[in-house]
């Protein structure tokens, strides 16, 4: 078997107690992996520590212990390979919108010339919808849902091996979600990129994702299990309710989210148990049988 | 809105046109240095003003001395009689001067200590015992170590505007949004384009705050400076016209210290403005 592109494993974040008080374990032994290409969502409870996960995998934050690998290497600090998508937007305030994209651009791509890097931002600037002027006001003068999508076309333009979105299009209208939505399909599936998402919203979740994990709630939360979307692509908004895979998987991710999380969370020393990885929506036969496997795991878990 | 604003505006104008001539006569018909109120003499005779030496010139006295003054602004009879554009000149040349090299090192190691916490904790001592010792106080020692009154004025104008800068600058680099540092990180800035495109506007406004300050403080202390070392420079010309009983070349000079001052404000207070951003 080859390695997988990212590999997290033995991964645990404490953060020290407020005035010398007991220490907050955010999560321990977290193991999982991301296949290369593959889009992978998380869900999971707010303060359940899905920003601290992305932030160690920007290579923002050290984990307490364990550690990632990604493409054969360990991570180590931040990098242009790996975009960010903050939740917070993090614009520069004193940039009008175009300078803020043109300033990751020209990071990335130092050889090129003003032209090119004008060009290059503008155009992720216009698949963004910021265009007529708005461009070139500062974040201060935007709508919240605008500043998103200024700090979505900066990662997007600099093309990077792996993009961390977190909670990218929580600002958004759901007209400029499914537009945002949609380009982010097509940037991704045409190019080599592996996308990294937080969202709490499962039918985006489901549109978007190869692959859905579930966090459950903190402290001492953990990953615990890995769902695959087995509807086929391109999905289309309209048309994937009517999947018959749809409303499965949906069901079991909120019944996760509504039950679930909570009765898992808490459990200490889980001996850093890969997540478990369900297919609510698979009806073939091979399928069905290679899920024996996991399911019985899963149900002595929850009862 | 906007009409609004400017007729506010306007308003506040007409009442400051009317206070200062409301001044200006209550101030001219208080001194009797022209006969021009007649009812007064009385009064004036009562309050034993008549004394021909240090009397309080009417405004219309120091108008006339203004324009006298400012139309030849620039004129040199020898060391006691220059023109106040030239001791204007004098005072900007010692404040900019000993300010700017004041600029140059106190905002590098603002710098430096708003970016390291060490730095920050092993220098704040230093500060803080320097920092409220009144500039003239190194006056004798800076005439003793550099044997020249000129440099010393300038070392006392470095040495009390240093202090709100670095103070500014440490504080304004220290509190730099995490955020935005993230972002720089990101994007594999190395520490210079760090500094120089993160830190540096973010920081801005804070320090601007700090050198809007310390021009306000360099003005005001370079006038007692001069009244020290003498020579020229306007603190010398005040205290000059002072000992000629002068009172009009007095009271002049201090409106234009003012005017000059505010003059100075206007630059850095524009300068903040095009630096200030909203988070
Ligand atoms: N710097 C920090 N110091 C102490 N505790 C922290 C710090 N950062 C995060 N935490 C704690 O870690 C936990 C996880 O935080 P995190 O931001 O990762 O949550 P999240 O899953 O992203 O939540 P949300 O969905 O609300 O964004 C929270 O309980 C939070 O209080
Ligand atoms: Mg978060």
């Amino acid at each position: 078997m080859t390695k997988p592109f990212i590999q997290i494993s033995g991964l645990s974040k404490r953060f020290p107690g407020a005035n010398g008080g007991e220490p907050l374990t955010v999560f321990e032994s977290a193991n999982f992996s991301i296949e290369k290409g593959e889009f992978v969502c998380i869900i999971g409870h707010s303060g359940c520590g899905k920003s601290t996960i992305m932030n160690i995998l920007a290579g923002l934050d050290t984990p307490t212990d364990g550690g990632v690998i990604m493409g054969g290497k360990e991570i180590s600090g931040p990098s242009l390979d790996r975009g960010v998508v903050f939740q917070n937007y993090s614009l520069l305030p004193w940039l009008s919108a175009l300078k803020n994209v043109t300033f990751g651009v020209r990071a990335r791509h130092p050889d090129w010339s003003r032209a090119q890097v004008l060009e290059h931002s503008q155009k992720y600037l216009e698949m963004v919808g910021l265009t007529g002027g708005a461009e070139h006001r500062k974040p201060a003068q935007l709508s919240g849902g605008m500043r998103q999508r200024v700090s979505i076309a900066r990662a997007f333009a600099i093309r990077p091996e792996l993009l961390l979105l977190d909670e990218p299009f929580g600002a958004l209208d759901a007209l400029t979600r499914g537009t945002i939505q949609d380009e982010l399909t097509r940037i991704w599936s045409g190019s080599e990129q592996t996308v990294f998402m937080i969202t709490h919203d499962v039918d985006e979740a489901i549109l978007l994702a190869d692959r859905i994990l579930l966090m459950t709630n903190g402290p001492f939360a953990r990953v615990a299990e890995s769902v695959v979307i087995d509807i086929p692509r391109p999905r289309e908004r309209a048309e994937i309710i009517h999947q018959p895979a749809y409303y499965k998987i949906r069901n079991h991710l909120v019944e996760f989210l509504a039950r679930r999380s909570k009765q898992l969370s808490g459990v200490r020393d889980h001996g850093g148990e890969p997540p478990v990885t369900v297919r609510p929506g698979a009806d073939d036969p091979d399928e069905q049988e290679r899920r024996p496997a996991s399911r019985p795991q899963l149900v002595s878990v929850a009862s | 809105m906007n009409g609004m604003a400017l007729s506010d505006n306007s308003k506040a104008f007409l009442l400051s046109i009317a206070m200062l001539v409301a001044i200006l006569g209550i101030w001219e018909l208080a001194t009797p240095g022209v006969k021009s109120a007649g009812e007064l003499t009385e009064y004036e005779m009562l309050t034993g003003g008549g004394g021909e030496q240090a009397r309080v010139p009417p405004p219309s006295q120091v108008i006339e001395k203004a324009v006298k003054e400012l139309s030849n602004p620039f004129y040199d009879n020898g060391p006691n009689d220059k023109g106040i554009g030239i001791q204007l000149a004098y005072s900007l040349y010692r404040v900019l001067s000993g300010y700017f090299l004041a600029a140059l090192i106190a905002i590098p190691i603002g710098f430096l200590i708003g970016m390291s916490p060490i730095a920050y904790k092993a220098l704040d001592p230093f500060i803080q015992v320097l920092r409220p010792i009144s500039p003239l106080a190194w006056m004798p020692l800076a005439l003793f170590v550099i044997k020249d009154s000129q440099a010393s004025a300038i070392f006392v104008i470095f040495i009390c505007s240093i202090w709100p800068m670095l103070i500014n600058t440490a504080f304004g680099v220290a509190n730099v949004r995490k955020d935005w540092i993230n972002v720089a990180k990101t994007h594999e800035l190395g520490q210079l384009k760090t500094a120089f495109l993160v830190i540096l506007p973010a920081a801005a406004p804070t320090i601007l705050t700090g050198m809007r300050i310390s021009i306000g403080i360099a003005w005001l202390v370079i006038v007692a400076a001069e009244m020290l070392v003498g020579g020229t420079g306007i603190g010398y010309y005040v205290w000059n016209e002072w000992n000629n009983l002068d009172l009009t070349s007095v009271i002049f000079s201090i409106l234009m210290i003012g005017v000059v001052g505010m003059l100075l404000d206007t630059v850095f207070a524009y300068i903040q403005r095009a630096v200030q951003f909203q988070e």
